[in-house]
């Protein structure tokens, strides 16, 4: 069974179509790389797999849920799919091992001796344990999306959306995020990440997705996709990225 | 740099600075020089009434407020019960200065000071242990200046938020009916208010409930400082980036627990000058109260200007009421200013 699956999903934002006819089919364990234009719909997909965007057509099932509009289904969705965000969206009124507490605490209901203790381990895990009573605000972009992997960790999600990690960096803080999702897809992790680091789409990616215009127009291994694009779109697409 | 070149710099950098310093001062000076000596030189201090006529035009009669303080303070709380007063207004000055402070803010400390503050009613109303009862009439002066300003500013807090959140729901029912209270309720006068409280709503409830007069009065003043808080506290979720909401609806939080943990927090960090400028507002529009014949600090001034032998040094005795407002208010904002610098050093 797979872990997320589209099935002739479209969405309109008024009378403007952002998705059409999208399938998709991604395996546990699986790591897909989204790329495309902007405002081709890429985020607008990820997002649809924790509900944060409604759809209007078609189905998503996420870990055998089928997620409709239904608030409990969509809880129990979020609650298994974490998410990191382009803008990190720490919560800034609070210290970052309380960022990470939070919904372990609340939503989990986890006791706080054992949150603190886990979230500790995912600080250890993405390489910043030592600033876990500092306040967001305090630190650097790079840490900032660190210490967001973290948070998302803490919840022990089945799956990972990352919705443009490393577009809003500083380019010498690129390389400690990246290194951070590499280590976390080689643990098996399952994971959607809509990027431009054709490096990574390359290192970790067990197929990448081309998107354009609310549609899938491509999709193939990273090795299939990088040489031999298809679609004129797609070949259009990777000259400019790749050109510089 | 010494404090002499820093001070030069301060008032005297430019020709137009120094036109603008001197100008000042001068006006400074000009306000002590006929403002001392009326005020402090040439002033009575004792309850002399013949001292006080003599002095008329040239000093101050200070001996109205040695005269009349009681009146003024207490209102026509009956005299030989005064303490109770005294100690209510000791209550609830502590009680809020616990609550300011920050660091205390559990719900055992916050529900302690909410109770001192109940107690310190229910001490001034009495009608038990050997206590006799004290009509509500009776009450005022400053203790029902403070009674009104802290009841109708904190209670209505959690009115507010519930109308703020109301007015950001996504249900539209609830959105209209929230607007609706706030719109109705900011588009009237707080006169209104008060005079529907006291004489109208009586009409709307089944003959032989009447409720007391304070009840009904603190409860127009409730909700009319409900709904301007609502609107200052709007404003802070608003400013809440969207990014904030999705993040926590990403790691599974329901509605409550966004606003709670998340929305609210970030919230009311922005919007702690405009909140408490409504509540600095509020204390004084405390004075309204006196049209329905609660006579408050400001209504208590007119009662003892009552008298006519005293009449006429009310120039003293507002001076001595605007002095009572601007010691509470002044501290308001200085609170105020105080927590904007905590939450900037914890934002950066």
């Amino acid at each position: 069974m797979p872990m997320i699956e589209f099935e002739n999903v479209s969405k309109w934002y008024g009378s403007f179509q952002v998705l059409t006819d999208v399938s998709l089919s991604v395996a546990q364990g699986e790591k897909i790389v989204v790329c495309g234009p902007s405002g081709s719909g890429k985020s607008t997909l990820i997002r649809c797999v924790n509900a944060l965007e409604p759809y209007q057509k078609g189905k998503i099932t996420v870990d055998g849920v089928h997620l409709t509009e239904d608030l409990k289904t969509i809880h129990q969705v979020r609650a298994q799919v974490g998410m990191v965000f382009q803008s990190f969206n720490l919560f800034p009124h609070l210290t970052i091992l309380d960022n990470l507490t939070l919904a372990p605490m609340h939503v989990r209901k986890m006791a706080k001796a054992e949150a603190e203790e886990k979230a500790m381990a995912q600080l250890q895990r993405v390489r910043i344990a030592e600033q876990a009573q500092k306040y967001p605000g305090q630190l650097s972009g790079g840490q900032q999306q660190r210490v967001a992997i973290a948070r998302a960790l803490c919840m022990e999600p089945q799956v990972l959306l990352f919705d443009e990690p490393t577009s809003a960096l500083d380019p010498e803080m690129v390389k400690e995020v990246l290194d951070v999702m590499v280590s976390l897809a080689q643990q098996g992790t399952t994971m959607i990440c809509v990027t431009h680091e054709m490096g990574f789409a390359r290192e970790v990616a067990d197929r990448v997705v081309f998107m354009d215009a609310g549609q899938i127009v491509e999709q193939n291994t990273p090795e299939a996709f990088f040489e031999r694009p298809q679609h004129p779109r797609a070949i259009d697409f990777l000259s400019k990225i790749l050109s510089h | 740099m010494n404090p002499v070149t820093s001070w030069r710099q301060a008032l005297f950098n430019g020709t137009g600075n120094t036109l603008i310093t001197l100008t000042l001062f001068a006006l400074l000076v000009w306000f002590a020089w006929s403002f001392l000596p009326w005020a402090v030189f040439n002033a009575v201090f004792t309850a002399d009434l013949n001292a006080c006529r003599e002095a008329r035009g040239v000093g101050a009669c200070w001996g109205l407020i040695e005269e009349k303080w009681r009146l003024i303070i207490f209102g026509r709380y009956p005299f030989e019960e005064i303490w109770r007063p005294v100690v209510a207004c000791i209550m609830m000055v502590a009680a809020c200065l616990v609550m300011s402070q920050r660091q205390w803010w559990t719900p055992w400390i916050l529900t302690g000071a909410a109770g001192v503050i109940a107690l310190s009613v229910v001490l001034m109303i009495g009608g038990f242990a050997g206590l006799s009862k004290v009509p509500t009439e009776r009450l005022g002066g400053l203790a029902l200046t403070l009674l009104l300003a802290i009841v109708g500013n904190i209670l209505s807090l959690p009115l507010a938020v519930a109308l703020a959140l109301g007015r950001t729901s996504d249900l539209p029912f609830i959105r209209t009916v929230c607007s609706a209270f706030i719109e109705l309720v900011r588009g009237v006068p707080l006169i209104t208010v008060l005079f529907m409280a006291s004489f109208m709503f009586p009409l709307f409830l089944p003959s032989g409930m009447n409720p007391d007069v304070l009840l009904r009065v603190t409860g127009g003043l409730i909700l009319f400082s409900a709904a301007y808080q609502a609107e200052v506290i709007r404003g802070g979720i608003n400013s809440v980036p969207r990014g904030q909401v999705e993040a926590a609806q990403a790691l599974g939080m329901g509605y409550w627990l966004i606003q709670t943990k998340i929305v609210l927090p970030q919230a009311f960090r922005v919007v702690v000058p405009p909140l408490v400028n409504s509540f600095i507002a509020i204390f004084k529009d405390t004075s309204l109260v006196t049209i329905v014949s609660m006579f408050e600090l400001f209504g208590s001034l007119r009662l003892a200007l009552a008298d006519p032998q005293w009449r006429p040094f009310f120039v003293e005795g507002f001076i001595f009421v605007a002095l009572i407002y601007w010691v509470f208010c002044s501290a308001m904002s200085r609170y105020s200013r105080g927590l904007e610098r905590d939450f900037a050093v914890a934002r950066r």
